[in-house]
């Protein structure tokens, strides 16, 4: 899926005599603006598909109807109109009072009367902080571990990686994340104590100061980050070993070793730097896949973030809850997207106008 | 010889392969004295390459190396990496073919030539950076300082092989190897770059190894010549002795082979038949075998050593080249014949008679767009800016230029058969503006083109039956009608019937190039339009293809629109010529008028930097090297578009350069038939 | 000819060809296996439940005393019937709008391609997701359209791609110029010539949509009881895992082997018929 998105990049102008230095970072900011204000009208358009298709689709009237007793329908439609969430009501209105709202910051309530931002206040946190490890450390053991793979090409090492890799790739999140808590119980019980903790981010009450409090939150933390981390060191490991042989045999790493650089050094200098740049905006990219991902590890791990507020609202008919995430997913994609783009900006100096 | 910087025995070159082990160098001996320019010299796949990549020590992993690489008394094969970097770069470099892909895109060129200088003395950054900018400048790059801070692909091809240059000479080597550095560069970038090779190799006193499939560049470059073929060396002789009397058949056929510029060119090139073999299945004896005209029962059955010939510096690896020494097998021009005599054309050119082409004031201009949502043009690039003239029935018109002139962009636009954007276009009497969809089909049975690549210009997923029977069953052949037609085309271009089961992979170049043009005169046109019909091709093949193109006009009466950039090829095949230059006409007129007497100062620079396969004609030419880089296609320049490159321009006074700089010159006559856009034209003869 | 080329090529790979075999074994598995089975899958035997394997039960039972075998393998015919289906939808889709999009150019590839963009913000599984409620009591082939509504479009990118490349490639050019119709080279030299491509994409798409398929359907947004697949075993078997392991292990360990066996055959075939790629060991 990312690759899609990756396709339709714009670029910077490339001119003959170009400038260097100050105007060239004037270039690249009103770039990046652009591609930002580009970002911006989809991710709208889109959050606003998700609200359409969540109100068509989800039947938050069924939540009254299936109760016993059933209340009044006057009453549920009072009940859903303070909800907006009104199936009676045209879908037009809906949106505009939801999208008035979402533009002050406030994206209606749930079922439960709740505000959805504070559910959502509290929950981001959580998701990001998966993220960002699974990203940061994924990414970085991923791009090493393609690097190595594609140099020692077709030996055993290259072999062994490729195995796991593609093990790990033929391995849903949702099947690796119970296999890894099979296998956590089966090790707290071969060690006798609770190594591995795989409910919650943490201990509610645990005692103690910020030292027992921070062991016990990574070891909440392990299992779910390194089932992330696993599934992104697959993909972007295979990833990056096939960007790396396509330029190992790069006509330049050629010359460097013409130089008199050794084969290591012509490797890293100019080998690696070079394959570095798809790589980044690939691993940027792949967000909105650890994002499905990271929805599976909190359903299974127990981690109230906004993975888990999706499924949860889903089988509650929650349309503006369901909304909310989407637009969360989609912002995140934003990022993703924008994050990329200064990538490919700040490494690659040959980017130009399609 | 005590006296060589490199000292090459036996040295042999093994790929694997998916159908078996390609031997890519068989066993080849040479010396390279100290200061000394040796040419080697070859086709495609003879192994000039894997030679060049095998003495510098950069051959890839899987490939393997035999013989001894004795580089200023030190043996290279089987030295680990650690110290062969130590001796690449400082005693041996290399210049590559391709300079951008040769140049790492994401440093500056600055940069990477401080890494050249530094790789070997342990300096300081500055200080690497100094020489670095230093050396840009001894190399020709204008405000090198400046430049040093410009990253691969904001310069200019000639600028990115002078930077191979730098990069080559920056820890002073004693030897510097070049592999093909100017083929990928047009003939006047070529010359500058040839210049300042020759003065690297002065200054720093280095011996270079000059390997190129182009035998006249070699010719004014080499001090001695070796040949090669199938992975051997078959000819090394100092340069004279061997341009004059080839003591071997290939290097026979190969001088035969050559297209000229000068006067002696205009005869019919000597075609060598067949095509080299294929290095996986060699035949015992000589490789050459198959395709020599003094071939005898020894030579199938035993390969010749390469050995001394008349006792002079000559060697030959031929079992007849005593013979050939003597003069008793008659003169080398003459072992084989051209195919085609003397114009016996259908159609004479000057015949009266109607225009196959005439375009007037045509002009193509390409918006240049900024904005990403709401564009706006900030400019055009002027790909054809306004060019007029006339292809009559019979005749072969060349558009000759250099890449970047437009003479490709004239062609797509007359294919479009379209309104064009500016001017008027008249195919066959046929304006272009007043066609409807259905008329535009139909001319196009009377008009088509062979492109320049054989490789991508025949779908592989097709066999070649299927690829020639296109045409005409988009027209509306009869079925029944088809294979016949096949074979009769297929015949005509000089292969057999049975290749049209065949597919494209398993044609060689030539062939697949006989094939394109098969397919092209399949719906019997009278206009055929050719886009750089033979310079993907090897030399020895090229011949076969121009001299197949000439039977064919004369014996079906086609008229023919040549494009090309090689002038001496177009010597051998048009009737008049067309100079083209950043989308202008500049000089038009018969080739004899054109090439002997040029009027236009380009056209003058272009023919002084071609070269001639003669080493005393070579070493006596004053050539006429332009300065400076070509000018951006969408720069805006009043007056004459050439000024700035221009050598007239540059030794004229303040009054004489007004009209230059003021007003673009038209053409206008400069002798019977011969235009030129100059205002200070004079016919000149060619230096 | 060239197609025993392929052959001969994609035979040479021993590690695709074990991926063929065990593939090829588990559709048999999958359609052969109930037959051989005492138990059907919606059978209850309640004098077992919760059984480790045995001779009796050859997966063991669940918590309702349903056969583990019978169950995994009707769940592997739903997961891979869908896989296979949703796999073709896309792909014909794919190359035939792709191709003409591609070719066509102007204001139809650039609808095409926004709309793709669009979709592609937000991920396939959250829309599809939103969307399950709307099929709860219908068939399942709407999941498989679903699926392909979203795998598709990645895909047409690709072809689009190749295709706007090939579109200036100096055979299709030649084409053009000697009068031969634009429907006629899209059929004749753009759609055989993006072939590899589509096969090999056809095989990433069927793993893709396993995966796409079990992970919904693990949530209850895909295949719906009383229908079975490996995502709702799995999920069933997901509370009970740590502690009574042949209700994941089994529809676990078939997935992981149905999808491993893809990946090398789709990596066994981009090699053969295209070996200059050159990504893969």
């Amino acid at each position: 899926m990312p690759q899609a998105v990756r396709a339709g990049r714009a670029r910077l102008p490339l001119r003959e005599n170009p400038p260097l230095g100050e105007s060239a970072r004037r270039d690249m900011t009103k770039f990046l603006l652009r591609r930002l204000a580009n970002w911006v009208v989809l991710v709208v358009l889109a959050t606003s598909l998700a609200y359409v298709l969540a109100a068509t689709a989800l039947n938050p009237r069924a939540n009254y109807e299936n109760r016993r007793p059933a209340p009044a329908p006057a009453i549920v439609d009072q009940r859903l109109d303070e909800l907006n969430a009104n199936d009676k009501t045209p879908m037009l209105d809906r949106y505009a009072t939801w999208a008035k709202g979402v533009v002050q910051g406030d994206f209606g309530q749930t079922v439960n009367g709740e505000p959805v931002s504070d559910e959502i206040g509290r929950r981001i946190l959580v998701s990001l902080r998966l993220l960002l490890i699974a990203t940061v450390l994924g990414g970085a053991l991923g791009v090493a571990a393609g690097a190595w793979s594609a140099v020692r090409r077709n030996r055993p090492g290259d072999h062994a990686l490729t195995v796991i890799s593609f093990t790990l790739l033929a391995t849903p999140p949702f099947v690796l994340a119970i296999l890894l808590e099979i296998l956590a119980v089966r090790f707290n019980d071969l060690v006798g104590a609770s190594f591995f903790e795989y409910t919650g981010e943490f201990t509610p009450g645990q005692e103690g100061g910020f030292l027992s409090q921070g062991v016990d939150r990574v070891q909440h933390l392990v299992l779910p980050s390194l089932t992330l981390i696993l599934a992104e060191v697959a993909i972007v490991s295979r990833y990056q070993r096939s960007a790396m042989l396509d330029v190992l045999g790069a006509d330049y790493v050629r010359t460097a070793r013409a130089k008199g650089l050794t084969r290591s050094v012509a490797l890293r200098r100019h080998a690696l730097r070079t394959a570095l740049i798809p790589s980044a905006t690939f691993i940027a990219y792949n967000l909105s896949l650890l994002l499905v991902g990271s929805t599976f590890v909190e359903e299974i791990f127990g981690w109230h973030g906004m993975g888990e507020l999706f499924i949860e609202s889903i089988t509650q008919s929650d349309v503006n809850s369901v909304a909310a995430v989407s637009a969360f997913a989609a912002v995140l994609v934003l990022l993703a997207g924008l994050l990329s783009d200064l990538a490919y900006a700040v490494l690659d100096p040959r980017v130009r106008i399609s | 010889m005590s006296d060589s910087v490199l000292r090459v025995r036996d040295l042999a070159v093994t790929f694997p392969g998916r159908s078996g082990d390609v031997q890519a160098v068989r066993g080849i001996d040479f010396d390279l004295a100290r200061g000394e320019v040796l040419g080697l010299v070859g086709e495609s796949g003879c192994g000039k390459s894997a030679t060049a990549l095998a003495v510098t020590g950069l051959l890839p992993d899987s490939a393997r190396v035999a013989g001894s690489v004795r580089l200023g008394g030190r043996e290279l094969i089987g030295l680990d990496d650690d110290a062969l970097s130590g001796v690449r770069g400082s005693r041996i470099s290399i210049v590559f073919q391709d300079p951008l892909s040769a140049l790492t895109p994401v440093y500056t060129i600055g940069r990477q030539v401080a890494e050249a200088v530094a790789a070997h003395a342990g300096i300081a950054r500055e200080a690497a950076l100094e020489r670095a900018v230093e050396l840009l400048d001894v190399v020709g790059i204008p405000d090198a300082r400046t430049r040093a801070g410009a990253y691969p692909h904001e310069i200019s091809g000639g600028q990115r092989q002078r930077v191979m240059i730098a990069i080559a000479i920056a820890a002073e080597p004693d030897v510097i190897v070049a592999d093909e550095p100017t083929t990928a560069l047009d003939v006047t970038v070529q010359a500058q770059v040839l210049d300042v090779l020759r003065r690297a190799g002065e200054l720093t006193g280095a011996a270079i190894l000059m390997i190129s499939h182009d035998l006249a560049l070699l010719a004014g470059f080499a001090d001695r010549m070796a040949v090669m073929y199938a992975g051997r060396i078959v000819e090394s002789a100092p340069v004279d002795e061997l341009f004059e009397s080839p003591r071997m058949p290939y290097t026979a056929g190969l001088l035969g082979a050559v297209p000229r510029v000068d006067a002696a060119g205009g005869r019919a090139l000597a075609a060598i038949d067949g095509a080299p073999p294929a290095l996986t299945d060699l035949p015992p004896g000589c490789p050459f075998a198959p395709r020599c005209p003094l071939v005898i029962d020894v030579c199938h059955g035993t390969e010749p050593d390469l050995d001394p010939v008349g006792g002079g510096a000559s060697l030959a690896a031929c079992h007849r080249a005593q013979e050939l020494a003597s003069g008793e097998l008659g003169p080398a021009g003459e072992l084989f014949t051209p195919a085609r005599g003397p114009e016996a054309r259908a159609v004479q050119p000057g015949d009266a008679r109607g225009l196959a082409l005439e375009v007037t004031g045509l002009r193509r201009h390409h918006p240049l767009l900024k904005g990403a949502i709401f564009k706006r043009q900030v400019g055009s690039v002027r790909a054809v800016d306004g060019i007029s003239f006339e292809l009559r029935d019979g005749e072969t018109l060349a558009l000759v230029g250099e890449s970047g002139c437009g003479k490709t962009t004239t062609l797509m636009e007359l294919l479009e058969l379209a309104r064009p954007q500016d001017g008027r276009i008249v195919v066959l009497g046929k304006p272009t503006e007043e066609l409807s969809a259905a008329d535009r089909r139909n001319l196009r049975r009377e008009l088509s083109i062979v492109f320049q690549d054989p490789f991508a210009s025949l779908d592989p997923r097709l066999p070649v039956g299927d690829i020639i029977v296109e045409p005409l069953r988009a027209h509306g052949t009869a079925r029944a009608a088809e294979t016949a037609r096949v074979s009769e085309l297929l015949e005509l271009v000089g292969l057999e019937p049975a290749f049209a089961q065949r597919y494209p992979q398993q044609l060689s170049g030539g062939q697949r190039q006989r094939v394109a043009i098969a397919r092209a005169i399949a719906l019997e046109p009278r206009l055929v339009l050719l886009d750089e019909p033979v310079s993907a091709l090897d030399v020895s093949i090229q011949a076969g293809i121009v001299n197949l193109l000439a039977e064919l006009r004369d014996r079906l009466g086609l008229s023919y629109l040549l494009v090309a950039h090689d002038l001496a090829i177009v010597r051998h095949v048009a009737d008049r010529v067309a100079v083209m230059h950043l989308g202008r006409i500049v000089e038009t007129g018969s080739i004899a008028d054109v090439y002997s007497a040029p009027a236009h100062p380009y056209t003058q620079a272009l023919l002084s930097a071609i070269p001639i396969p003669d080493p005393r004609a070579e070493r006596a030419r004053q050539r006429i090297i332009l300065r400076g880089e070509p000018p951006s296609p969408s720069a805006q320049l009043g007056g004459c578009s050439f000024r700035s490159r221009c050598p007239l321009f540059a030794a004229l006074g303040e009054e004489a350069r007004r009209p230059c700089v003021e007003r673009d010159p038209q053409l206008s006559a400069v002798g019977a038939g011969q235009q030129a856009a100059c205002h200070h034209a004079r016919g000149a003869p060619v230096g | 000819m060239r197609s025993s080329v392929v052959i001969g090529h994609f035979r040479a790979q021993r590690l695709a060809l074990a991926g063929l075999v065990v593939l090829a074994a588990l559709f048999v598995l999958a359609f052969a296996g109930p037959l051989l089975s005492p138990w059907d899958y919606d059978e209850r035997d309640f004098g077992a439940f919760l059984q480790p394997p045995s001779g009796d039960h050859w997966f063991g039972t669940t918590q309702t005393g349903g056969d583990v075998f019978a169950l995994t393998m009707r769940g592997m015919q739903k997961s891979l019937v869908i896989a296979l289906l949703v796999a073709i939808l896309a792909t014909g889709l794919a190359a035939i709008v792709g191709a003409a999009a591609g070719y066509l150019g102007g204001w139809v590839d650039r609808l095409l391609m926004w709309w793709v963009d669009l979709l592609l913000v937000i991920p396939a599984f959250l829309i599809i997701a939103i969307l399950s409620p709307s099929f709860a009591g219908k068939s399942w082939l709407l999941l498989v359209i679903l699926i392909a509504a979203f795998l598709w479009m990645v895909t047409a990118r690709i072809v689009r791609g190749m295709t706007v490349s090939l579109r200036e490639r100096e055979f299709v050019r030649a084409a053009r110029y000697m009068g031969v119709r634009d429907r006629t080279i899209i059929a004749r030299h753009i759609l055989p010539n993006v072939a590899s491509l589509l096969i090999v994409d056809a095989t990433i798409n069927i793993s893709a949509a396993i995966i796409a398929e079990t992970g919904l359907s693990y949530f209850g947004f895909g295949v719906q009881p009383p229908d079975v697949s490996l995502g709702t075993l799995i999920a069933d078997g997901t509370t009970a895992a740590t502690t009574h392991a042949w209700l994941f292990a089994f529809p676990a360990g078939l997935l992981v082997l149905a999808v491993l066996a893809v990946n090398l055959v789709g990596d066994g075939l981009r090699e053969a018929l295209d070996p200059s790629a050159g990504s893969s060991s």
